[in-house]
């Protein structure tokens, strides 16, 4: 009787240590799942770092991995969220001909109406950034496909969640 | 506080001195109290084994003959002693060569720190001779790991090994040093690690939890207590013997959990699981309050999911936060130590004795003593039978001898009826299942407890596996009594090809050597059983032996072990024959 599967974004709060992305991914490999995206960065707290890492399963199994997660002996606490709970964002940069800036008018329009930033331009190309939910950056890349992309790249999800986590007090309380 | 303040000036007081890396590790063994520790040399560990030499007089290394020897004596020294087992290996493939030690230890929660000798540091990465990523490929089966490369990180991260190894839910850690920082000198202190911040060894226990379960326990009509090793690892046997007692619970035993209590308690009534007794399995689908203890629902001790124990109240008691709900569902999770938990809910329960419950268990015996236990251990048939080996071993041991088993048949048989008079005295490779851990276990148990009596019980096929340790038993003159129950098949999966592959024997055939001979050219005592006759005087003359044994005992070809759960099926349907 497996649930049915949903998206959940991971906040896992770590330790920076090597090595330890080898042991959170296993433990996703290790029941077959695969990972969507995953970002490590600093967090809030200092010489904490923080994971999202986006998931499609049943909460069920949901737990049972957040159970694994903090089981590691590096890793201080994590979250799951749905999509609801948290305020997500995504990253994209597009490289592209410079020409297209003069031939193609109305990419100048796409650019401004989808919100995204010319980050430089040069003789031969410019690049374009633009962060959002993955459904606006995807529409982007169609709009923009038309014309050539030469590079395209989306970064991992990052998010933080409506709701504290009580991750500060719970450090505070640790260390003491 | 005050203590505290002494404590910390005597620390910084305390003198530093400048040594190299290498004997850095030896002191740091020796200050976390290890007498011994089990490995082989090589290349990119040679620093240490040099530092090993000098310090022979207070450490022990004991050679085995393969680095899986070496694990699997680690974890016996571990399990007869409660004690972290420690094992070392080279680069390369000494270092993998631990890999299945370290995942036995791993399932079965048993502390163990393994370290390795890794190539110096400029060399990581480039394939050089004996370089293997041996932090990668051990960290799924690791408590935690580390890699270092500046000896001046070494009195850190090996405090933190065993207090990792050790605290908590018990597992193995694996350090890996790089040669160059062997042989780095540094300014060498230590401290006992007693904290990280990242990892809560015991989680907290509430209160309302503990009164809950209470409450459960207090209304039950037919309460069944399943309990597992965290008895044994939380050192919680009196503790547990106090509460099923006063609540008068009948009460059974994973195959890790057996003797933590005598055998012969009243309140015990055996094993569950796929080869466990027929009372504890058909009533745990009648008992109406499920009471877990320091297990974890393992999927051959519970059979099919869907139909375990649906009626029942289930309360877990728990270290492992990560185990409560994992497999069944809890009504009441206790998380903490065993031992504190126990002694918190003795005082919450009252006193009962559940005489008609209790009835149930011995009129199920009963059908299982006529069907199956009487056969297996007072045959009328020629062919010897493993139970009746194991009776006699029970009989001239008086239940006092530490059993190590190997995997397969003669395994569930060993655990089914050997007698256990002390706590921490079956020692078996329970959830990995590996065949070869018998012999180096027994070794490992025999060195940590040299006052006990360590029989290892083997198949012939598993003895196999890690035969060459006999040249460690020989060359450390451990007393390990060793018995190769032989049927001349791989004789667990040959039982499955009969049940359910219609007699298809494929590859689980043994033409086997002279296990005599072989014992001998080790200058081990060895006699060799074929006859009922012989036996019991020959288990005598080994029991007897001051030095180690060996007895080979042929057994029936194709006997099988009931009661047994196929796979798939409910622990209700438990078949006797």
């Amino acid at each position: 009787m497996e649930q049915e599967s949903k998206q959940f974004t991971v906040s896992v709060y770590t330790e920076n240590n090597i090595g330890l992305l080898n042991r959170i991914s296993a433990i996703f490999q290790r029941r077959h799942i695969n990972i969507e995206s995953i970002n490590s960065s600093v967090s809030e707290i200092e010489n904490v770092s923080k994971w999202t890492i986006v998931v499609n399963l049943s909460e069920e199994r949901m737990k049972k991995i957040i159970g694994q997660i903090e089981k590691q002996v590096e890793v201080i606490k994590a979250y799951y969220h749905t999509e609801e709970e948290i305020i997500y964002q995504e990253s994209s940069i597009f490289k592209m001909k410079s020409d297209l800036l003069f031939d193609e008018r109305q990419i100048q329009n796409i650019i401004k109406d989808s919100n995204a930033r010319i980050v430089t331009v040069n003789k031969q190309f410019f690049v374009i950034e633009k962060s959002g939910r993955k459904e606006e950056i995807e529409l982007l890349y169609r709009e923009l496909s038309v014309f050539g992309i030469m590079q395209f790249t989306r970064s991992g999800r990052i998010a933080v969640s409506k709701e504290e986590m009580k991750i500060s007090n719970m450090l505070k309380a640790i260390n003491h | 506080m005050e203590t505290n303040t002494i404590q910390r000036t005597k620390q910084t007081l305390q003198k530093t001195e400048r040594i190299s890396g290498s004997e850095a590790i030896v002191r740091c063994l020796l200050a976390e109290g290890v007498k011994t520790l089990y490995g082989y040399p090589g290349g990119a560990i040679m620093p240490v084994y040099d530092e090993l030499y000098k310090y022979q007089d207070k450490i022990h290394h004991v050679l085995t003959r393969h680095e899986q020897g070496a694990t699997h004596a680690a974890q016996g020294y571990a399990r007869i002693s409660g004690e972290v087992g420690v094992a070392m290996a080279t680069s390369g493939p000494g270092a993998t060569n631990l890999i299945t030690g370290i995942a036995d230890a791993q399932i079965d929660s048993t502390p163990m720190v393994c370290i390795t000798g890794q190539v110096a540091s400029h060399l990581l990465g480039s394939d050089a001779f004996q370089e293997t990523d041996i932090v990668g490929i051990s960290t799924p089966v690791t408590k935690w790991n580390h890699q270092i490369t500046k000896a001046s990180e070494i009195p850190e991260v090996m405090a933190k090994a065993f207090y990792i190894a050790k605290s908590g839910r018990p597992g193995p850690v694996l350090i890996d040093i790089t040669k160059d920082a062997q042989f780095e000198e540094f300014d060498f202190s230590y401290e006992k690690c007693t904290h990280v911040r990242s990892y809560k060894a015991i989680p907290d226990t509430d209160k309302n939890a503990l009164s809950a379960a209470a409450e459960l326990i207090n209304n039950a009509k037919k309460p069944f207590v399943v309990w597992g090793q965290g008895v044994i690892l939380s050192e919680a046997e009196q503790e547990f013997k106090a509460f099923i007692e006063k609540a008068g619970i009948p009460s059974a035993w994973t195959i890790l959990g057996v003797s933590a209590i005598p055998t012969e308690h009243p309140l015990n009534v055996g094993m569950v699981g796929m080869h466990g007794n027929y009372a504890p399995n058909v009533l745990t689908n009648e008992c109406d309050v499920l009471i877990a203890i320091g297990m974890r629902f393992d999927d051959r001790v519970t059979g099919n999911l869907a139909t375990y124990a649906k009626q029942a109240k289930v309360i877990h008691f728990e270290i492992d936060p990560a185990e409560v709900d994992k497999n069944v569902k809890t009504d009441v999770a206790v998380l903490g130590d065993a031992k504190a938990s126990l002694k918190a809910i003795l005082s919450l329960i009252d006193k009962k004795s559940h005489t008609e419950w209790h009835q149930k268990f011995k009129d199920l015996y009963a059908i299982e003593y006529e069907k199956v236990i009487k056969n297996d251990l007072h045959p009328t048939k020629e062919g010897l039978t493993m139970g009746e080996v194991m009776n006699e071993i029970n009989i001239q041991s008086k239940g006092e001898a530490a059993i190590v088993s190997d995997v397969g048949q003669h395994q569930m048989i060993a655990c089914r009826y050997a007698n256990f008079n002390q706590t921490k005295s079956n020692i078996t490779s329970g959830g990995l299942g590996t065949m070869g851990f018998g012999l180096p276990a027994a070794i490992g148990a025999k060195m940590a407890k040299p006052e006990r009596e360590v029989v290892c019980v083997c198949g012939d096929g598993g003895y196999q596996m890690t035969i060459q340790e006999l040249g460690t038993i020989f060359q450390q003159k451990a007393a390990v009594k060793i018995v190769v129950l032989n049927n001349d098949f791989l004789g667990m999966v040959r039982q499955w090809q009969q049940l359910f592959f219609d007699k298809r024997y494929a590859s689980t055939e043994m033409t086997n050597p002279d296990f005599v001979a072989i014992a001998k050219g080790y200058h081990l005592n060895a006699r060799r059983v074929t006859k009922r006759e012989e036996l019991a005087e020959a288990v005598a003359e080994m029991m007897q032996s001051k030095q180690a044994y060996f007895l080979e005992v042929c057994v029936e070809k194709e006997d099988n072990v009931f009661p047994m759960i196929p796979t798939g099926a409910s622990v209700s349907d438990i078949r006797l024959s």
